[in-house]
């Protein structure tokens, strides 16, 4: 009796949770689709009252702000991973790094925001698009690092030792041979930490701030995906509330996109060709 | 002499290889020696000394970056400090009007946390309050009673919901959520439990703390339902085995073997999944209604610390506003480092400890 019960709550709680998902999905696919339109893609946002426009300018602000955050947390990530796995392990210096990495992934994003402002765009007196990146950039580390040292675990320690054994010098060795082997896991690593950042509002709000205008440049206020839906949702316009639809379905298709991918290659076993 | 060491650290590490130890973390110790050896001669002992320490810099660097968060804030919050010192999280000022409790009202210069920290615990409470109960269910279903071809797709499922952005939720509880809850749920629960005066009919908007509990709980449901699933998932298998053969039922060993063993474990899911919720900034600061008050009443408009910060920051125009509004930034920090801390020591407490080969 109570097993049936207890059976039947846990299903339930299964379809509880898979209700808004659903609910989610199809929404944003419905709206997404009736509102995107090539002038989406190509068109800057319009003042209020006027009809079509779309939001080329946050697509290639984001682009830009993913392009910065990139190059900061891409090569730090990965070396600190390098760190754990080859140099550190064991090592008390690694369990802190570890365990600070895995604390700084649970910090707020408006908190990375507050800081990078009060870093960067105080001094300089400006928002800038530049700041927005390195906030984006900063948040991912700790998962680039996280995820390269597990992937750097998974190869296996005859690569490295037939490597060292040619006399070929240890940082030659860490990086083309270990490295090499584990890069399908590494770049799933970095495409996971990309799309979590991708779809962060929070620290761009006070750094990037938006731009409703066409600007590349990184000294100036960005527009930002983002940014741009969490505006047009707030919105009181039935036009704005489209574009954010159509937004959201372009950012959340990149996103999924990104995370089946990771799927895909940790599923099929990243480092087949190496064991 | 040199010479002789090498070949000898060389041969070793073959023998403990094949023993099917996976990708050979035992063998690590007899790998550094050779490293070391070949670290400390030869011409590229400079290159991999300097590559061995930019390696470490990127490391620290994770540190370097806590350190920064936390100075800037403490320097930035220095004005709203010492004005208000610790009486900043719990004053409460007087409308000289209305005679009515008064905390935040940047014109006049009055600043208290309290709404802040009330409207986080409310909302973080609501969103556990909900989602605990389902998360569990999901973990069980998942683990113990899931057919093999529905675990897969499930579980995919439940990433794909803990991928989707903040401001992807907010906009759907913006057009969904809120007239749902305006309409149908709000109204209901005030016919049941408006005799609690935790229900109240007040507020006509749909907008308030339940509002973002309910999206808090949809959104850290995932992450506290794939943790739980898989520290219970480290309970070795003759736990249940043993309880069934005492005639156990499924749920009975559920409760007795699962449950009880992973429930440290469960406890960090869990609190892992508030950390989540109380730093959870836009989707709340879309439907919690954003006003610093204090309200009995569960659907009532209110704040939280994250949603003040994304809403206030950008016009703060005074330096003691901005200030008010960075401590508020700090006092989050140091929550979420606290409860995070935790909640990962619990984890690692229970994956690391259990007998992962025993499955």
């Amino acid at each position: 009796m109570t097993d049936g019960l207890a059976s039947g709550l846990a299903v339930l709680s299964t379809l509880l949770v898979i209700a808004p998902l659903v609910a989610i999905f199809v929404y944003l696919i419905y709206k997404g689709a009736v509102s995107l339109n090539l002038d989406f893609f190509t068109h800057n946002p319009v003042p209020v009252g006027e009809l079509g426009g779309g939001m080329a300018n946050a697509i290639v602000g984001s682009a830009i702000l993913l392009g910065v955050g990139s190059l900061i947390g891409v090569p730090v990530g990965i070396s600190g991973g390098i760190f754990l796995a080859e140099f550190g392990r064991g090592s008390r210096l690694a369990t802190a790094i570890r365990f600070t990495a895995d604390v700084l992934n649970g910090v707020p994003s408006i908190v990375m925001g507050i800081a990078i402002y009060a870093l960067i765009v105080v001094p300089q007196n400006h928002f800038s698009a530049l700041s927005g990146g390195v906030a984006l950039g900063i948040m991912m580390i700790p998962t680039v690092c996280r995820t390269t040292e597990e992937m750097l675990l998974m190869v296996p320690h005859a690569v490295r030792e037939a490597a060292l054994a040619l006399g070929v010098p240890n940082w030659r060795s860490v990086m083309a041979i270990t490295v090499k082997t584990a890069s399908p896991g590494i770049i799933t690593g970095c495409m996971l930490a990309f799309a979590r950042v991708a779809g962060e509002t929070a620290p761009l709000i006070f750094t990037a701030l938006g731009n409703s205008n066409w600007s590349t440049n990184l000294n100036q206020p960005i527009a930002a995906l983002p940014l741009q839906i969490y505006v047009y949702a707030l919105s009181p316009y039935d036009e704005w509330h489209r574009l954010a639809w159509a937004g959201a379905l372009v950012l959340i298709v990149l996103i999924v996109l990104a995370v089946s991918l990771v799927r895909y290659v940790t599923s099929r076993g990243v480092l087949k060709g190496a064991s | 002499m040199p010479e002789i060491h090498i070949s000898q650290t060389q041969l070793q590490p073959k023998a403990p290889q094949p023993g099917g130890e996976g990708p050979g973390k035992k063998a690590s110790a007899e790998v550094s020696h050779v490293r070391m050896h070949l670290l400390s001669r030869g011409n590229s002992a400079w290159a991999d000394r300097g590559f061995q320490w930019l390696m470490v810099l990127c490391a620290l660097s994770i540190f370097g970056i806590v350190a920064l968060i936390a100075v800037e804030l403490i320097l930035r919050s220095q004005l709203a400090w010492s004005r208000f010192g610790f009486k900043f999280f719990f004053s409460v000022f007087t409308d000289p009007d209305t005679k009515l409790p008064l905390y935040w009202d940047p014109v006049n210069g009055h600043f208290s946390a309290l709404p802040f920290l009330y409207g986080t615990l409310v909302s973080s409470l609501l969103a556990l309050l909900i989602a605990v109960p389902l998360a569990i269910g999901v973990a069980i279903f998942l683990t113990e009673m899931c057919p093999q071809i529905l675990r897969g797709p499930l579980a995919f499922v439940t990433e794909l919901l803990a991928a989707i952005p903040s401001v992807i939720y907010g906009l759907w509880a913006v057009t969904i959520l809120v007239p749902l809850m305006r309409e149908h749920v709000n109204p209901l629960l005030f016919s049941l439990f408006g005799w609690t005066g935790l229900v109240s009919d007040d507020n006509p908007t749909g907008l308030g703390f339940l509002t973002a509990g309910v999206i808090l709980a949809v959104m850290i449901l995932p992450i506290i339902s794939s943790l739980t699933r898989e520290v219970m998932s480290t309970v070795p298998h003759s736990q249940r085995e043993a309880v069934l053969a005492l005639g156990a039922t499924r749920w009975e060993m559920i409760r007795i073997a699962v449950l009880r063993n992973a429930r440290i474990g469960i406890v960090g899911a869990i609190i892992l999944g508030l950390g989540r919720a109380l730093g959870e900034t836009m989707a709340v600061a879309m439907v919690i209604g954003n006003s610093p008050e204090i309200h009995r009443s569960i659907i009532a408009n209110g704040s939280t610390m994250a949603s003040v910060i994304a809403n206030e920051f950008s016009e703060a125009s005074d330096e003691l506003h901005m200030s008010a509004l960075i401590e508020i930034g700090l006092a989050l920090f140091i929550v979420t480092i606290i409860v995070n801390a935790i909640a990962r020591l619990l984890v690692w407490a229970v994956t690391r400890g259990a007998p992962a080969q025993a499955r």
